[in-house]
């Protein structure tokens, strides 16, 4: 990128008597809303709603869009947001009318397809995750891990069982995990980790108790390792009467090889944006399917999409055992249409193969880079792995008081035309950097994301003030956080 | 299967074997080899095969094909209004559809100066004094609004929703009030609106953290909440407002209503129906709760060369922070959604946003007089003002239902049944619906 930015706002743009819209005759303009009463009208005409012609729209958020970075401009090494590349059929398929022009209202009979859709991904994803059935209402998930914990809660209660008002979370767990269960109304009891990065199965033991509702982990876990005792653990978590909580964040690395309801989860979410392709959109819209054991099914939300045998037709349903509702309609539609395209493509062979391939680049890129960085976990890694900074030759967190962080290393590689790992995460580390490559990237992609790294290494050794000042060729550079908070400003 | 057929997966063979020898194994199986082997699937999925574009095209399209997009005289949430085509060609352009949430701020000002762009557009259209960076959607926006509520108030946990609040949205905020532990308690309505009376009997009981309304409500009146902020507050309650968000440019905002949350669904700034989603719910805050508003917030500040610039602010309020202490799991908002809004909101302007709800409003009235002129239709709420919604009691033999099933069959959504009123009919109309579309609508229904 180079430094010649874009930076006005579509309100400086703006001009009184501008207009960027064409509508047709009103059919009827003897009505106006100035027949209302006029205290329920609008008393200031807005002010901040800008006046610009079509063009001026245009290359506004055109010139804009060369602000950002994303999976289309190049690596996108964000650990545990698996930015793999997304299909552009899938855009096309998601925009055809017959699913865009449709009005949730619409009954059953007329979007038939759109509920066969639906119900032809909740079946695959059911299959590659070994459970029951899905849901596909959740938004993100986030909403999925609520509506997952919502799951786990009702069954408890359908069975007369109010104690359990308890769920276990590792210490390394993403922070959305406590969270989800808070809202949901648990408490949270949290289970360390070894040194080798897994649960530490003797700390959970003294956990276990009538009042756990379950226990949330991913697996492969933050740091990338997979957790071989998960059947100990299961069966440990089972024996005292809770539920296994599968956080699909890291899904990715295990299709088609190893799941989720074999390892002995009860309840799990996926993110359709992270395992299945959909675009990441700047933070959404996502999709969070949630998939349950046999014998959950009737808990999942309403409502609920199922065929109807005899009739040979998709009904939507709603079930008395569920546990309420968590949207309005059938959830992001438009991103389901999109994992379909994805799911369809890739098929029965692609699917393994994609989590296959992205252990091989990750486990690529962590052998060609562990003689510059700290590797804390050696080992197979699974779809990512974490760095805790600079080996100390390098200038790393152990070399002296004013050593190269994790921060300036992912600056400079903005510099070079990276987007940077996820850092500062997980927590067990201080100088984090956790690095998801992806099956979609190439060896050449891969080689020359080795070698900057290599030369970021060099440069923390000859040049450290350099980094410090990093970023220094991207269309800002670092940005002032506390006067974002000091001299708080939301709106122009 | 041949790996290098595989579009989307760039490994040839060699590259496969020369990865794996610096890896130091053997096979890709062998990735895997601390995984306990009972475990693994040892078998291939039960889904179906890889298809070419050319497959995927011709299954997704015969999909599309079964669905039969119907003319929507119908509201209840989602809103047919037009949008440019200027909004997806932008939006779609994919330096901003493949990032991720802006955690580089260097690299991401796109995506945060659209956001600061959708907040400032947000607040002012709501009248409140900051927007958060969206929530998924109006039913979860309200949910989130009623946790606020409670944690604001600290020691009470009742919320007050009226019963003319949609109910999807309602049937949401209960799921959350069950599993939160919110004594969510449902103010009957009274002629189609609040039950001004009974909010005020509950409010008096002093244990009320906040007050949920609807505006235009569920049947599509506007309801008039005069006095409604003061009462709130004069018993340490907060009032939350949830709109449709294109009828703000017209009817009296939650700012004015003197409200301290603004919260709701704004697929009606553009967004496309799409079998109900990807929508955008918003959530309006006046300043004082800020620190309560969960969510992304993007603040303007300086770059180190001290240039404008946008980014992710007081992160302290967020979930990954909070762990555990958390009130809200939100961790994104709805990206895309949002920039839909900012661009059609560019487009659109005061005026365009004023002439949408103008003609809006004269099609659904121009509907409501035809369908009460049938002698086939009658109010259901008689002269309670509406905007471009409304709700009627239908007379005819036949029943609501077979009257929907008749206009589907021409073509026609005719609205929802209006629920636990079973002879009545929620219709709505939008700039998109023709005079002959509404006349012709009207001839069939009253046929």
């Amino acid at each position: 990128m180079n430094r010649t930015v874009y930076s006005p706002l579509i309100f400086e743009l703006s001009k009184a008597g501008r207009k960027g819209y064409s509508l047709p005759q009103n059919p009827c303009p003897t009505y106006q809303t100035a027949q209302l009463p006029a205290e329920l009208l609008r008393q200031n005409a807005p002010t901040r709603l800008p006046e610009a012609d079509e063009l001026t729209v245009v290359r506004h958020y055109t010139n804009m869009s060369g602000n950002n970075f994303g999976v289309d401009t190049g690596f996108y090494p964000l650990g545990s947001c698996t930015m793999k590349y997304n299909p552009k059929i899938n855009e096309e398929m998601a925009a055809l009318p017959g699913f865009a022009a449709i009005h949730p209202a619409q009954d059953a009979p007329y979007m038939q397809g759109a509920l066969k859709l639906y119900d032809e991904v909740q079946h695959i994803l059911a299959e590659v995750a070994g459970l029951s059935r899905f849901t596909l209402n959740p938004f993100a998930g986030a909403h999925g891990e609520l509506t997952g914990l919502m799951v786990i809660r009702t069954y408890h209660e359908k069975r007369g069982d109010l104690k359990r008002t308890k769920i276990i979370v590792p210490d390394s767990a993403h922070g959305t995990n406590p969270a989800s269960a808070a809202v949901c109304g648990l408490q949270i009891v949290q289970v360390k980790s070894t040194a080798d990065g897994t649960v530490d199965v003797e700390d959970l033991k003294p956990l276990l108790g009538p009042d756990i509702a379950g226990m949330m982990m991913t697996n492969p876990n933050t740091l990338g390792i997979f957790e071989r005792q998960i059947p100990e653990i299961a069966k440990l978590v089972h024996e005292c009467g809770g539920l296994m909580y599968y956080d699909g964040a890291n899904l990715n690395p295990m299709l088609g090889v190893c799941r989720p309801g074999d390892m002995g989860f009860d309840v799990m979410h996926i993110n359709l944006h992270k395992t299945f392709s959909t675009p990441h959109g700047g933070g959404g819209p996502g999709s969070g399917p949630v998939g349950v054991r046999a014998g959950l099914e009737d808990y999942l939300p309403n409502p609920q999409v199922h065929f109807n045998a005899e009739t040979k037709r998709y009904e939507l349903l709603s079930n008395d055992n569920a546990l309420g509702c968590i949207s309005a309609f059938l959830g992001n539609f438009g991103i389901i249409v999109r994992a379909y395209a994805y799911l369809l493509t890739l098929g029965k062979e692609g699917i393994p193969m994609a989590g296959k391939l992205s252990v091989l680049n990750a486990n690529y890129i962590k052998e060609c880079l562990k003689d510059y960085y700290y590797l804390p976990i050696d080992g197979l890694c699974k779809h990512e792995f974490v760095f805790d900074g600079l080996l100390p030759k390098y200038g790393g967190e152990h070399s002296d008081a004013s050593h190269i962080t994790t921060l300036e290393v992912a600056k400079r590689l903005l510099d070079y035309g990276f987007h940077a790992p996820t850092i500062y995460f997980p927590l067990l580390f201080h100088e984090s950097m956790m690095i998801e490559p992806t099956e979609t990237e190439s060896k050449e992609t891969l080689d020359a994301f080795i070698d900057v790294m290599k030369q970021i290494a060099k440069e923390a050794l000859h040049q450290p003030e350099m980094l410090r000042q990093a970023p220094h060729s991207t269309p800002v550079r670092r940005l002032d956080d506390v006067k974002a908070v000091k001299d708080a400003k939301f709106s122009f | 299967m041949q790996l290098e057929t595989m579009k989307y997966f760039p490994h040839t063979p060699e590259d496969i074997s020369q990865m794996l020898e610096v890896i130091g194994v053997k096979s890709l199986d062998d990735l895997y080899a601390e995984v306990p082997e009972e475990l693994k699937l040892h078998r291939e999925l039960n889904i179906p095969a890889g298809k070419s574009e050319i497959e995927v095209r011709r299954i997704i399209g015969e999909l599309a094909a079964q669905n039969k997009p119907l003319v929507p005289f119908a509201g209840a949430g989602a809103y047919d209004h037009y949008t440019p085509s200027v909004v997806p060609y932008l939006a779609s352009r994919s330096e901003f559809s493949t990032s991720y949430t802006p955690y580089q701020a260097e690299i991401s000002q796109g995506t945060l100066q659209y956001i600061f762009e959708y907040q400032t557009m947000m607040a002012d259209l709501t009248g409140m004094d900051l927007s958060n960076a969206s929530m998924y959607d109006g039913s979860t926006a309200t949910a989130e609004a009623m946790m606020m509520c409670v944690a604001a108030a600290k020691k009470r946990n009742r919320v007050l929703i009226s019963a003319t609040v949609n109910p999807a949205v309602r049937a949401v905020v209960k799921t959350y009030a069950k599993f939160h532990g919110v004594d969510l308690v449902e103010v009957p309505a009274a002629g189609g609106t609040t039950d001004r009376a009974e909010v005020s009997r509950l409010l008096a009981e002093e244990n009320v953290a906040g007050v949920i309304v609807a505006q235009p409500n569920y049947y599509g009146i506007v309801e008039d909440f005069s006095g409604l902020a003061d009462e709130c507050h004069a018993h340490k309650a907060l009032l939350a407002i949830n709109s449709v968000a294109s009828c703000l440019a017209v009817l009296r905002t939650p700012g004015e209503w003197g409200a301290d949350i603004a919260c709701g669904d704004a697929q009606s700034l553009g967004l496309p129906l799409s079998c109900g989603g990807p929508y955008i719910g918003y959530l309006c805050v006046k300043n004082a709760l800020v620190r309560k508003m969960p969510g992304r917030l993007v603040g303007q500040t300086v770059d180190a060369d001290g240039k404008r610039a946008f980014v992710l602010t007081m992160q302290a309020r967020e979930q990954h922070i909070r762990r555990e202490k958390a009130t809200s799991n939100i961790c994104t908002a709805q990206g895309i959604m949002c920039l839909y809004v900012a661009i059609y909101l560019s487009l659109m302007g005061p005026q365009g946003l004023r002439e949408v709800n103008e003609h809006s409003y004269a099609a659904a009235h121009l509907l409501h007089k035809l369908l009460l002129e049938s002698g086939l239709f009658e109010e259901a709420f008689a002269g309670a003002p509406f905007f471009n919604e409304f709700t009627l009691r239908y007379k005819g033999t036949e029943g609501v239902d077979a009257l929907r099933e008749r206009l589907a069959q021409a073509g026609f959504l005719a609205g929802v049944k209006a629920e636990g009123l079973d002879d009545c009919l929620i219709l709505a109309a939008t700039e998109q619906r023709t005079e002959q579309e509404i006349v012709e609508f009207a001839k069939i229904a009253c046929s």
